[in-house]
């Protein structure tokens, strides 16, 4: 608290300085999480790089070389060497691209989600009264549809009105759409409680007796005190809409086979697991795991960190 | 032997920054029936000094060195079990919020009753009369309906009657009393403070009264101790404190005070602020705000900002100041002169 | 209840107490409830087979008048509850009074919109209880500070703000270098000091003071008293000062008024009131200052507590505590009355002669 020089730190410095950055100097599985996570995105995001095959051009898929197994395996051909799908193509480009896929979805639908329940929650909470009750028992029917039944209902709409050739190349856009709709509450009602805790601190006082508009001091001042649940939520949020996505995919509600995520590709893959070829599913079905899992990690050790409970600063 | 007798304490909380020095050095003794209060600002160590009576220190901090002696009994390398027998039955503590205290979902009387039958091999029915007597010595009005109501549904001064019954269940020796009346309002706060007294006089119970407030210190204590970002830096009976203090620090604290100026005009302010206990100035930890640093001659005194002060002996206090010291040795140099 | 009466007491001060002829403030038969309820579906209950609409509210404020002149520090005391701070909040337009009016140098401004009220924010201030919840932890003391200047002075370019930054921040105590810091670096009086600063920077005439120095060390107290009677000398300052601590008030204010539950039940000049207190709570509070000088505590006993804001005692708000209470107090509500020295109380038994 006590001040040896003027000089002001510098934001670097006051990162370096941080509980956050303190605690994860000591957390190994925060670490270890944030570098799987890390190397999950990069390679997701420069698959084209990487990819030996371009598993969107069909001229590239050899029908032939369908249900090639893993290099570890015999039978296998050097050439793939995570296998091939049912269609021929090359898993571990497939499961590069499909990781993108999924990743788009749920990083989409999140932002998506943030912008709906962030605004959503800060009126409701700032505003009060009938605003705040209207926004919520809105906020309770969308809970009360399940994120599926969204689904069905966009897509049966969509697919009735414009074609399913339209849904299955806005695929991405739609999926986006629905579960950042099916799951903004979530958002909205974690916003509002901690909306609630800081308009009753006398800043926000301080700011109407100065005279500042409720616009101005919504976003400038309260919204910048509920960032770190909002951080939080959204590691949580992440995970969810990607579980979503390929629960949605798994059940043929998703993306479409011709761009696979890694739903769908679990579920393009689950049809051969009798046949014995099981590494189509199972495969993605680990990495989806890994993904999940490290961002759900890293989630538990941000909302350690940032619990005001136990760290008072 | 006094009743309690801390010497040379030392606790430490292990931070990420590193260790942090909490108290230092304290040192002080209580005799049975003595009322000792403890007075500083926040940050001074006062409210630490009180829970390492009881070892009630939680993690992070712990007692580094030094002694609690309670009837000879060390109290700082005791076992738990040993503790236990201790705290609630011989020592007692209030603190600021009642709420620490009191359980929200048990009635006061469930409440009194646990703690006798915790303590003593009593009935339910016998516990209950001691804890309706209690009741009624804390002058609550109707004790036999309390006795069934829950916390929440009593008002903050009577949760503090309730707590300070309850400290006096066990017909303890000492009661630690924590800031007990600092959320209360001045006209139930001055008839906590008076009920407190009372009892204590009755009970021939000790009472160690941490506060920061002078006023209340000088109404209800004997004795003394001044803290300063950790360490003692005055102690003595309170009368001679209040009317002559000799640390600068505690002259400040009093001077402070609206009462001590001519309504209107400026009052006494000490400049800055208590410093940090993790950035703490060198020697005497109280010199960059002290006005006596200066010799008469103009020239800062060395040894304030290169070595911590020891006590020295002024009529019946001791201060730790090396202007006091200064100014006894020549006051001595002046009488062997003459 | 107290309405005519009292406005009426209110027009015939003596000169003496009025420094010009209108004051700064008035504040008029204030009320404000805040309701316990909930919304209407809450508010539905069953009593004998009927659904009827139950309402209950905290009467925060029942019928106060007060009037601050120009220059002078009006200190409201009471205990926690006795609406002392929803007084100030209301005339901050915070909250919206249930009842009454507020005029500000002859305008009326508690019906104003948050627009129509802007020209009046530049000229009243407030400065809050708590120093660590009072600035916000994600803006730097420069942004702070730079906030109501830039609404307040729209034209001023960027070297006019901050050198009127740096002019309050001088002004208060704090270095400017320290401008790119946040609050949560500074101490409780530093931060307190900022916030006054914050308030000082639009160049006010008013200023509501709400618990300013309750939350800070003995030490600071008088740092922040001082500063804040500094300031009132240089710029001509008055103060609205809430406070639970009496002799704060009998070193910094001009008057005292003192509130129960709602009620004020004596204004005074804080020199008669300390040395001559009338109302039976009054004098209960100053006898329970904790003193220095004496051994004992020899306060005056009141008997049991403040009843509930939510159902209001009849009569005399205090009669149920006061040792003095007759029939006619538990009865009929006392109206503030004018004693010859200029004090006014509003106790039956004052009134009466029976004390």
């Amino acid at each position: 608290m006590t001040m040896t020089t003027n000089k002001a730190p510098s934001r670097l410095d006051r990162f370096r300085d941080s509980f956050v950055w303190y605690s994860f100097k000591r957390d190994r599985t925060a670490q270890l999480c944030l570098a799987v996570f890390l190397c999950l995105v990069v390679a997701a995001f420069s698959a084209p790089l990487l990819a030996p095959t371009d598993p969107y051009d069909l001229r590239q898929i050899d029908i032939m070389a369908s249900e090639l197994p893993p290099f570890w395996i015999d039978g296998a051909d050097e050439q793939y060497s995570l296998g091939t799908d049912a269609q021929g193509r090359d898993l571990w480009s497939i499961i590069l691209y499909g990781t993108r896929v999924s990743l788009l979805i749920g990083f989409g639908a999140v932002i998506l989600q943030a912008l709906l329940g962030v605004t959503f929650g800060l009126m409701a909470g700032y505003l009060g009264g009938r605003v705040d009750a209207f926004l919520m028992r809105l906020a309770d029917i969308q809970l009360s549809f399940s994120t599926l039944m969204v689904a069905i209902v966009v897509g049966a709409v969509v697919k009735a009105t414009l074609g399913g050739a339209f849904y299955s190349q806005y695929a991405v856009l739609m999926l986006v759409l629905i579960i950042g709709l099916a799951e903004w509450p979530q958002y909205a009602r974690t916003v509002r409680a901690s909306v609630l805790a800081e308009k009753g601190k006398e800043y926000v006082d301080a700011a109407r007796v100065m005279g500042l508009r409720s616009k101005r001091i919504m976003f400038r001042h309260v919204l910048p005190n509920t960032l770190s649940p909002i951080f939080v939520i959204s590691t949580v949020q992440i995970a969810n809409a990607i579980i979503s996505e390929a629960a949605l995919s798994f059940l043929g509600l998703g993306m479409p086979e011709t761009h696979p995520s890694l739903g769908s590709l679990i579920k393009a893959g689950f049809d051969y697991i009798q046949s014995g070829s099981w590494w189509i599913t199972l495969i993605p079905g680990a990495v989806l795991v890994v993904l999940v899992l490290s961002i759900n990690l890293l989630g538990d050790w941000l909302r350690d960190v940032m619990n005001p409970r136990l760290y008072k600063g | 032997m006094a009743l309690l007798e801390v010497s040379q304490l030392d606790v430490r909380f292990a931070l990420r920054q590193g260790e942090v020095k909490a108290i230092r050095d304290v040192s002080f003794t209580l005799e049975r029936g003595e009322r000792l209060g403890i007075v500083g600002e926040s940050g001074a160590g006062k409210s630490v000094a009180a829970f390492s009576l009881l070892n009630l220190i939680s993690k992070p901090g712990f007692i580094a060195g030094g002694s609690i002696r309670f009837e000879g009994q060390t109290l700082n390398t005791m076992s738990e079990r040993g503790l236990r027998k201790i705290r609630g039955n011989r020592i007692s503590m209030i603190f600021q919020d009642p709420m620490m205290t009191l359980n929200p979902v048990l009635s006061i009387g469930e409440q009194m009753v646990e703690c006798l039958k915790a303590h003593r091999r009593i009935s339910s029915r016998d516990a209950r009369a001691i804890a309706l007597d209690k009741l009624r010595q804390v002058q609550i009005p109707s004790p036999e309906k309390r006795l069934d109501q829950y916390p929440h549904e009593l008002s903050g001064g009577m949760r503090q009657r309730i707590i300070i019954a309850i400290a006096l269940l066990l017909d303890p020796d000492i009661i630690i009393a924590d800031e007990p009346t600092t959320a209360l309002d001045v006209t139930i706060q001055a008839e906590i403070m008076a009920l407190l007294l009372d009892l204590c006089e009755q009970h021939n119970v000790g009472l160690i009264l941490i506060t920061h407030d002078l006023g209340v210190v000088s109404q209800v204590t004997q004795r003394m101790l001044v803290m300063y970002a950790g360490r003692v830096i005055e102690q003595g009976p309170t009368r001679e404190i209040i009317n002559d203090p000799q640390h600068p620090y505690t002259q400040g604290l009093i001077n402070a005070l609206p009462q001590m100026a001519t309504p209107g005009e400026k009052l006494n302010q000490i400049r800055g602020s208590m410093p940090s206990l993790s950035n703490l100035p060198s020697g005497c930890a109280f010199h960059p705000r002290c006005d006596f640093i200066k010799r008469a001659d103009g020239q800062t005194r060395p040894a304030c900002v290169e070595q911590v002060p020891g006590f020295v002996q002024t009529g019946n206090c001791l201060a730790a100041c090396h202007m006091v010291a200064e100014l006894l040795e020549d006051r001595r140099l002046k009488e062997e002169s003459q | 209840m107290t309405t005519q009466a009292s406005a009426a007491a209110e027009n015939h001060i003596p000169a003496e107490n009025i420094e010009t002829a209108t004051p700064l403030l008035q504040i008029r038969d204030l009320k404000k409830r805040f309701s316990l309820s909930g919304d209407f579906l809450e508010q539905l209950r069953f009593k004998g087979g009927k659904l009827v609409r139950h309402q209950e509210h905290v009467h925060a404020i029942n019928g106060v008048n007060l009037d601050i002149s120009r220059g002078e520090a009006l200190c409201v005391v009471g205990e926690s509850g006795c609406g002392k701070s929803t007084v100030a909040r209301t005339v901050m337009g915070l909250l919206s009074p249930s009842e009454g009016e507020i005029h500000y140098d002859g305008q009326r401004i508690d019906h104003l919109s948050s627009r129509q009220l802007l020209p009046y924010r530049k000229r009243m201030q407030m400065i809050f209880q708590n120093p660590y919840a009072s600035l916000n932890p994600r803006m730097t003391i420069q942004q702070t500070l730079e906030e109501p200047l830039r609404l307040h002075h729209p034209k001023w370019n960027r070297q006019q703000i901050a050198d009127k930054v740096e002019e309050v921040m001088r002004s208060v105590g704090i270095d400017p270098d320290w401008g790119k810091r946040f609050g949560h670096e500074f101490s409780g009086g530093q931060r307190q000091r900022i916030a006054i600063a914050r308030a000082l920077a639009v160049d006010p005439e008013f200023i509501v003071a709400d618990e300013p120095i309750s939350a800070l060390d003995v030490s600071i107290q008088a740092q922040v008293l001082n500063l804040l009677m500094e300031a009132q000398h240089e710029r001509n300052l008055t103060y609205l000062f809430i406070t639970h601590d009496l002799a704060v008030v009998e070193h910094f204010g001009t008057r005292v008024a003192v509130m129960y539950l709602g009620t004020v039940c004596e204004i005074a000049t804080t020199a008669t009131l300390f040395a001559k207190p009338r109302h039976p709570y009054t004098q209960a509070l100053l006898s329970s200052i904790p003193r220095l000088e004496d051994d004992r505590p020899q306060h005056i006993r009141l008997e049991g507590e403040v009843p509930t804001p939510v159902n209001l005692p009849s009569g005399c708000v205090f009669h149920g505590r006061c040792p003095y209470a007759n029939a006619r107090c538990r009865q009929e509500i006392p109206l503030l009355q004018m004693q010859n020295d200029g004090t006014r109380v509003a106790c039956h038994a004052v009134e009466e002669g029976r004390l």
